[in-house]
């Protein structure tokens, strides 16, 4: 039998850039078959002209059999192919009806006015499918993450589509969240619905998917049933190299005390009380929404406070902007980079030194040689891969950028990082990058929050592990103490 | 100078540049007149009052921002300085007085707009549109609707004197632009400006007090715009209160032909340069062809669309 989806041989080229060549891909009806590999592999660009939103260069695209030719996106839609992005496509103003059947509304009899009660009906009935009951009448812009979600597929079902594409469809989401996303997957497998699933999360992979297929630098690499590879083999796959272990080794030289906080609290943040020392990696666990991004933007100054006490090297400190806290020697890498993190339009160079222009002045002018001299040191210090520091961020891939926002820490005087998500939506090889630089600051003596939600990873990194949980601490756990379940039994803590 | 840091510094303001030869060229070859150095200065002196209130909106506009009270200042600047002449102080006392008031009124101005914007966070649009409002009714009020006349002798020399040959105006202008062009480039707060408009949230969280710099930007505008209309009622030897109308938008034509994005973050204060002498020149060259004003009107459009289309080609190739 012909397979649902058939690519062969797809070429795409952008100035300067291979990002595909002469890759295949096959799915077959209600197969979810998996696209991993690492950061600028190729995945999203297959994507995407998969979904007409890029032309291919060259190669062939076959659905059941029949070639397609994918001119546009709408052509996509037509033919039954649906994407899933990170950042949702919802007009958030608009009713969960109004968004599942944009651009497909039913009208009364041959008036041009819509049919609104016909909407709801449809609307609900492809929310049924998903086993979802969310008010379609209600702004979507008022629905959790998850149910954002939802609507999207829905979306994507009531165009009758056969292959859904999902790229990195649980890094928003809860656990309890992902659990129901992933029967929703299962449900639509059982449909006959084909689906791309691309995640960085292995476990994932293991968990939801049937067959995967692994790119490397725009090639394909390798494809097999996913009972036939194990975690291992995965990520050898994906790097080409064998990677020794996943988290660097950690040895603690805990020195004197560096930040203490005392009783702090926000409206979402409360009474959290927590000591960091010198040379310490400390973990902050929680679940999403448990007020972890919220405590450090609290420390940093970014949130107003409205209780607590800061005390930085035995000194009372009380930031009010991230001005005043940088000056104090407190820096953060706040989560979502793209978002909260770069400039995307400025240079390497002028993200890198961005928190540190003072610094880079003579007289009252900035000095290019002396930026370009702690930008090009720093690049090559993190291995920053680009051609120079004059390449505008937005070109870079997220492990790369992720990069430069370390850099622009590394180029202040910290004496207190505090790492959010460090390494979200990053590959396995930079993810290792990323840890043992980590080491490396805390052996030099300063103080390292990191806030993550991949738990095997604090555990991987850290000295001791602090929980969260409704904005409140619920516990501290000593490293050698540590396990997924003691961390999660805290992170669980208020809840019912 | 790598190659890359070359080609991004041209397709900045290469295509504008470009299309300012082609013209330049065109009406050279068109009208006899058109290139000499008479003509030439003249040009620069009719740029001169828009351009130098361009240099300040071009700030606003890299933040993201916009200020459409502009116009109303350059009326409101010159009515105060002009009227200020007027109260018999000597004259270099009366001078400076006048002058540092005015500018004074713009500064003050665009603090009060910057203000309104980063501590009650009002849209600039909304904010400049109501100043832009207060102070063409002001001018109106405080003259009662009469141009200030019979001005000090001397006043003049700011809008129509010349230093060696080149007008005064011209000066001003070529001195504001290298100003402009040093602090946004050489400046901690032009680098912040540039931060602020790509990401407002961003640059607050790498330590940029995201507030000052809107301020600044602001307050920056107003002067600018306050000095042009000084300089405007030395040319006009009177204040007048319905000056500068519809100046904002050809100021943001200016800007906007010169490649600045409105939506923040790109841009540059030599491509609004060109930008402003591009339609002043396209307007010199259609008079020395006898083109009747009106048509002028729609040509003047048909350029500035134009030029933001090619502008947006070149972007999305890139």
């Amino acid at each position: 039998m012909e397979p649902l989806l058939a690519m062969k041989g797809i070429t795409k080229r952008y100035p300067g850039v291979l990002a595909l060549n002469g890759v295949d891909f096959t799915l077959q009806a209600g197969e979810v078959n998996c696209l991993v590999g690492e950061n600028g592999a190729g995945k999203s660009t297959l994507i995407k002209v998969l979904s007409g939103a890029v032309i291919r260069d060259a190669g062939s695209v076959r659905i059941e059999g029949n070639g397609v030719d994918l001119a546009s996106p709408a052509d996509a839609q037509r033919l039954g192919i649906g994407v899933i992005y990170q950042d949702f496509k919802l007009v958030p103003a608009l009713s969960v009806a109004e968004n599942i059947l944009l651009g497909t509304e039913p009208v009364v009899g041959r008036t041009p006015f819509i049919d609104r009660k016909g909407m709801d009906e449809k609307a609900s009935a492809a929310l049924a499918l998903l086993g979802e009951e969310i008010d379609t009448r209600s702004p979507v812009g008022r629905l959790s993450v998850a149910k954002q979600q939802m609507v999207e597929i829905a979306k994507a079902l009531s165009r009758n589509v056969r292959i859904l594409a999902m790229d990195e469809p649980t890094a928003p989401l809860t656990e309890r969240e992902t659990a129901n996303l992933f029967k929703v997957i299962r449900s639509l497998k059982a449909r006959g619905v084909g689906i791309i699933y691309i995640s960085h999360r292995l476990e994932e992979i293991f968990e939801v998917g049937d067959r995967v297929t692994v790119l490397r630098d725009g090639t394909f690499v390798h494809a097999c049933a996913i009972t036939e590879i194990d975690r291992r083999g995965l990520i050898r796959k994906m790097v080409g190299r064998e990677l020794e272990n996943e988290y660097p080794r950690v040895t603690l030289r805990r020195g004197t005390e560096i930040l203490r906080i005392e009783d702090l609290s926000s409206d979402r943040v409360s009474h959290v009380s927590l000591t960091l020392f010198r040379g310490e990696i400390l973990g902050l666990a929680g679940l999403v929404g448990a007020g972890r991004s919220e405590l450090a933007r609290l420390v940093f100054g970014a949130d107003r406070r409205t209780g607590g006490r800061i005390i930085l090297d035995g000194k009372e400190i009380a930031p009010e902007s991230p001005h005043e806290a940088i000056r104090e020697g407190i820096g953060l890498l706040t989560e979502d980079r793209n978002r909260y993190g770069l400039i995307m339009q400025m240079s390497i160079r002028e993200n890198i030194t961005l928190s540190s222009l003072r610094a880079m002045l003579t007289g009252p002018f900035l000095d290019r040689r002396k930026e370009e001299t702690a930008a090009r040191k720093l690049s090559d210090d993190l291995r920053i891969k680009a051609p120079g520091t004059d390449v505008i961020v937005e070109n870079l891939s997220g492990g790369n950028r992720q990069k430069v926002v370390l850099a622009r820490w590394l180029n202040t005087q910290a004496r207190v990082l505090i790492f959010d998500e460090p390494t979200a939506g990053i590959d396995v090889g930079v993810k290792y990058e990323i840890y043992t630089l980590i080491n490396r600051l805390a052996g030099e003596g300063i103080g390292v929050i990191v806030i993550s939600s991949d738990l095997p990873e604090l555990l991987g990194i850290c000295h001791r592990v602090a929980v969260m949980c409704d904005g409140e601490l619920t516990g501290i756990v000593e490293g050698t103490e540590a396990t997924q379940e003691t961390v999660m039994t805290y992170a669980h803590k208020n809840r019912r | 100078m790598t190659s890359e840091r070359i080609t991004r510094k041209l397709s900045g303001e290469f295509g504008i540049g470009i299309a300012f030869i082609l013209e330049f060229a065109l009406f050279a070859f068109a009208s006899p007149y058109f290139f000499t150095p008479d003509n030439l200065l003249n040009v620069s002196l009719q740029a001169s009052i828009t351009a130098i209130i361009a240099a300040g909106m071009t700030f606003v506009i890299l933040t993201g921002g916009i200020d459409l009270s502009v116009g109303s200042l350059v009326a409101f600047a010159g009515i105060a300085a002009t009227s200020l002449l007027k109260t018999g102080l000597p004259p270099a006392a009366g001078f400076a007085v006048a002058i540092l008031t005015g500018l004074a009124i713009g500064a003050l101005s665009g603090a009060f707009a910057g203000f309104c914007v980063t501590r009650f966070h009002i849209a600039p649009f909304i904010v400049t549109l109501a100043t832009m409002t207060i102070w063409r009714g002001a001018a109106f009020v405080w003259t009662d609707g009469r141009p200030v006349w019979e001005l000090p002798e001397g006043f003049a020399f700011l809008g129509t004197g010349r230093i060696l040959a080149v007008p005064v105006p011209t000066i001003i202008m070529v001195l504001t632009f290298l100003a402009s062009h040093v602090i946004l480039t050489r400046t901690r707060f032009g680098r912040y400006v540039y931060a602020v408009g790509g990401n407002i949230e961003a640059a607050r969280l790498a330590g940029i007090r995201t507030g000052r710099v809107l301020l600044k930007v602001y307050v920056l505008s107003g002067t600018l715009a306050a000095l042009s209309g000084i300089l405007l009622a030395s040319r006009m030897n009177s204040g007048q209160p319905n000056a500068g109308v519809a100046y904002e938008l050809d100021v943001i034509a200016a800007v906007v032909v010169g490649g600045t994005s409105l939506s923040g973050g790109a841009g540059s204060i030599v491509g609004t340069f060109i930008g402003a002498m591009l339609i002043a020149v396209l307007r010199n060259g259609l008079n020395l062809l006898n083109v009747n004003s009106y048509v002028q009107q729609v040509i003047v459009g048909v350029v500035i669309l134009l030029a933001v289309m090619l502008d947006q080609l070149r972007r999305k190739r890139s």
